[in-house]
């Protein structure tokens, strides 16, 4: 089954079978990483990605999902690490082990997108189904506001 | 930014091979002195690698021994000896070190140089700090004295600043990197006299602020974690593990497996089976269709966690005797004439490690090698483990580490190493192994299970005369660490682990017993100065009254909190100390309670640490802010639970993990200044978080916490 999306601005077509999901066809057809896998069943927030601007899971969605779609990975966000979120998590030092933060970041732009000044709950809100385990909590949301500042 | 594949850690031949520039060479084992050669002819020694590269651009290359976890030991070590070789830290590039233990491993006591390199204990930066300065001290030497015979001056009249030999006198000035043009090489090179190492004043990276070196490639996906690996012709591995501790698999429906498209073959192992495929979907698919009948009696087989803690309180109550973790005075004599006994029994469900990346390894077994990318917190470890398994040489074995993705204990075992390589041998191809997050769960090895019996005697002064602790689990020598309370001055003391083995798998966790021990002494503690009516700060004070450093952790964070001062309304709070890797922490948190749902909110926590020379502060703050938030998961959330020997706990939804919901609003973290030498900051903050909790809980309701994890069901039947 060959499936055509839109992959961080540029057209892909992928063939696999009819049982593939996005998040090992990124990663493992595609070769691109960043996007991780940590629980499977959309409870962690690892492989938190953009379709169609949306921060959606991509382990629990089938590659035949997103045909003719727009996707945005960790990689496609933008080059350099010059996002304004990129730059306050190195600013506030923000990952440990470094795991699920595609995920944190993928999931803090989408918000930032829809509403450029969310407040402590909102974001609160928006970033709760991202796990950390290092617990980082505390500089993401100091990552967060500070973007917001910045902006 | 494809993950092709690459060169995303060095392996030893290229290492060794690269052009240019200078290699600084270690000797191995028992031979003290650094050698230094050309690294053209490195290549014939086996025994020989490297700290530091020294390109002639002026790019310092230096080589982190440890696993990198999140703990920040990439940038922490190579900045040890950046400092004393007074590097240029923009232009210093870092990379995992080869896996040769009689090079970069360490002693269990630290200070020297060969042995483990086990990254477990907190034990990094105090382990290797000695010797990096020393290594860092050698190669500044090197090049100063290729300075000083090249200008014609005294060694003596030569000084460094980052990146550059000065003689202070001409005014004139040298680039490393243009030294390393020209340098040539001692045969040896002297030992650094400690009093030419520098002061504590003079160092100029070392207590400063600068940033982590993995974290730019930590925001864009570009960071390489075992998982992330990609080999040509490479093939997928998932694997059924047997649900109670010990038993055999018998699969029945092999033939109607083997018929799943990309399916290419299914291995037989002692406590599973195996499922190669062309992608994961299709080993995933096999995984899930698979018919096993798990056979054999186990140990394992009669295990319920929690009717166990009825079992324990039978043996504490028995005259049985396990093994002494401290003993002074005597307990039994003194006890009857202290004015009053006072005891409490404090019980821990098992937890579990839930590192965000599953276990994983990638292995290539070929004809007599096998070259393996994992995730490991035991390299060299690793490495002879594979080699073992396989019956070939140590140096057939090429081990490239990767990032870790969590390790808090669970990535020290080797099982999901030697899977991928038995996988891998089964079929002649390169292997990704994937644990699912149900695997990583279910075929977990946790922190032990365990109830606390304490009882303390109080003289009529309101003295605590006797103190006795008995810690009754599984899991062995797990139990037995933080037990000890060397830090209280209490005449009679004992302290002691009686172990019964349940035949499931447990495993060191984050500050292994620490968390458990510590919550119940901390807890004890304030349950005594409740009943005698003093502050719990009071109480404590006075106990430690001998023991200055400690009391100088209690007293900041005492202030830090303002301990004793107005706090909101339906609020309260709670404090504790603990020691951890030889560091000393202090702890305040602020709660309030939705009497409703039985769910407790901290807002605030503060904590004091005392881990004398702290090498990357701000690292080390997150390092106890995280340890303070995992500490925090596991008292109130996490607990896995054994019927008949099953681990009952599939995923997060009902394993579930703190979020940002219930992160604290602000931790605030003080460092102690200290020129003592470094100790281990990666765990001290999590072991009394338990307490801390339960302690303010008690401020706020007058009932007390005694169960681990405090869930708002426990709460609600507490408050009645």
């Amino acid at each position: 089954m060959t499936t055509s999306f839109i992959l961080n601005g540029k057209k892909v077509e992928v063939t696999a079978e009819s049982d593939a999901i996005l998040l090992w066809t990124l990663r493992e057809r595609l070769h691109l990483t960043g996007t991780k896998y940590g629980c499977g069943i959309s409870q962690c927030g690892a492989c938190t990605i953009h379709l169609d601007g949306n921060p959606v899971k991509a382990c629990i969605m089938p590659l035949s999902a997103v045909e003719g779609k727009e996707v945005t990975t960790i990689e496609g966000l933008s080059h350099n690490n010059s996002h304004p979120l990129q730059k306050s998590w190195i600013s506030e030092q923000v990952p440990q082990c470094g795991y699920c933060h595609s995920g944190q970041i993928m999931q803090a732009a989408a918000l930032l997108k829809k509403n450029p000044k969310p407040n402590r709950d909102e974001i609160i809100k928006h970033m709760n189904p991202v796990l950390c385990r290092c617990g980082t909590y505390t500089r993401i949301m100091k990552a967060i506001e500070k973007t917001i500042q910045n902006s | 930014m494809e993950n092709e594949l690459k060169e995303n850690t060095i392996s030893r031949r290229k290492f060794l091979k690269r052009s240019g520039g200078l290699t600084f060479l270690v000797a191995g084992i028992g031979i003290p002195a650094f050698v230094w050669k050309k690294e053209e002819s490195a290549e014939n020694n086996v025994q020989i690698s490297a700290w530091v590269h020294l390109s002639t651009d002026g790019t310092v290359t230096i080589y982190n021994p440890a696993a990198e976890m999140g703990q920040g030991t990439m940038t922490a070590l190579p900045a040890i000896i950046a400092e004393e070789m007074d590097a240029d830290w923009s232009k210093v590039k870092i990379e995992h070190s080869p896996v040769e233990p009689k090079i970069y491993g360490i002693p269990w006591g630290g200070g020297g140089r060969g042995g483990s390199m086990l990254t477990v204990g907190s034990r990094s930066v105090s382990g290797h700090f000695e010797n990096l300065r020393q290594s860092g001290a050698q190669v500044r030497f090197v090049l100063m004295s290729n300075v000083a015979e090249k200008w014609g001056v005294n060694i003596d009249e030569l000084e460094t600043q980052p990146g550059m030999v000065i003689h202070p006198k001409t005014g004139k000035k040298i680039s490393y990197g243009e030294i390393a043009s020209f340098a040539k090489f001692p045969e040896e090179i002297p030992e650094i006299p400690t009093n030419k190492l520098k002061k504590v004043s003079e160092f100029r990276l070392i207590g400063k602020d600068f940033q982590r070196y993995d974290i730019p490639e930590k925001v864009n996906g570009s960071a390489i974690y075992s998982i992330d690996i990609q080999v040509p012709n490479m093939v997928y591995g998932m694997i059924n593990r047997s649900p109670v501790n010990g038993t055999k698999p018998e699969l029945n429906n092999e033939a109607e497996l083997r018929k799943i498209p990309g399916v290419i073959e299914i291995v037989n192992l002692d406590y599973g089976i195996g499922f190669i495929a062309n992608s994961i979907e299709a080993a995933q698919q096999a995984k899930y269709t698979a018919d096993i009948n798990w056979k054999g009696q186990t140990k394992a087989d009669n295990h319920n966690s929690q009717s166990a803690y009825k079992e324990y309180e039978t043996l504490a109550e028995s005259g049985n005797s396990g093994s002494m973790v401290a003993s002074s005075g005597d307990f039994s004599r003194e006890i009857p004439n202290t004015r009053k006994v006072i005891q409490a029994d404090y019980k821990n469900d098992y937890v579990y490690h839930a590192q965000m990346e599953p276990l994983n390894a990638v292995a290539w077994v070929k004809d007599g090698e096998a070259e393996v990318w994992a995730g490991t917190q035991g390299t060299d470890g690793a490495r002879s483990a594979i080699a073992n398994h396989l019956g070939i040489d140590f140096k057939a074995v090429n081990l490239h580490p990767c990032y870790l993705g969590g390790g808090f204990g669970r990535r020290s075992m080797n099982d999901f190493v030697l899977e991928a390589v038995d996988l891998s041998k089964a079929v002649n191809l390169p292997v990704k192994l994937i644990w699912t997050r149900t695997d990583d769960i279910q075929f977990g090895a946790f922190r032990p299970i365990s109830l606390q019996r304490l009882e303390a005697g109080i003289d009529a002064s309101g003295q605590i005369k006797a103190w006795k602790h008995v810690v009754v689990g599984t899991g062995g020598g797990l139990l037995g660490s933080g037990a000890d309370i060397p830090f209280y001055d209490i005449p009679n003391k004992h302290i002691e682990v009686r172990n019964i083995d349940h035949g499931v798998r447990t495993k060191h966790w984050r500050a292994v017993g620490h968390g458990p021990n510590k919550f119940a002494i901390e807890t004890f503690v304030d349950e005594i100065a409740i009943d005698q009516k003093t502050d719990p700060l009071e109480l404590r004070r006075q106990l430690m009254k001998n023991h200055p450093r400690e009391l100088k952790v209690l007293e900041t964070v005492a202030k830090m909190s303002d301990w004793g001062g107005k706090i909101p309304q339906g609020r309260a709070r709670g404090i504790g100390f603990a020691e951890r890797s030889d560091s000393l922490a202090a702890g305040v948190c602020e709660i309030s309670l939705d009497r409703k749902s039985g769910k407790i909110k901290v807002h605030k926590i503060w904590c004091a640490l005392d881990a004398g020379i702290v090498v990357h502060p701000d690292n080390a703050k997150a390092q106890v802010e995280g340890s303070l938030v995992m500490g925090l998961s596991s008292v109130m959330l996490e607990s896995i639970t054994f019927e008949n020997g099953e681990v009952q706990q599939n995923n997060f939804h009902d394993y579930p993990i703190l979020r940002m919901e219930d992160a604290p609003e602000r931790i605030d973290i003080e460092i102690i200044p200290s020129i003592e030498r470094p100790t281990g900051i990666g765990e001290a903050g999590l072991p009394f978080m338990g307490a801390i909790v339960s302690n303010a809980f008690a401020s706020l309701t007058g009932k007390r916490l005694r169960h681990m994890p405090f869930t708002p069901e426990k709460v609600l039947e507490l408050l009645g």
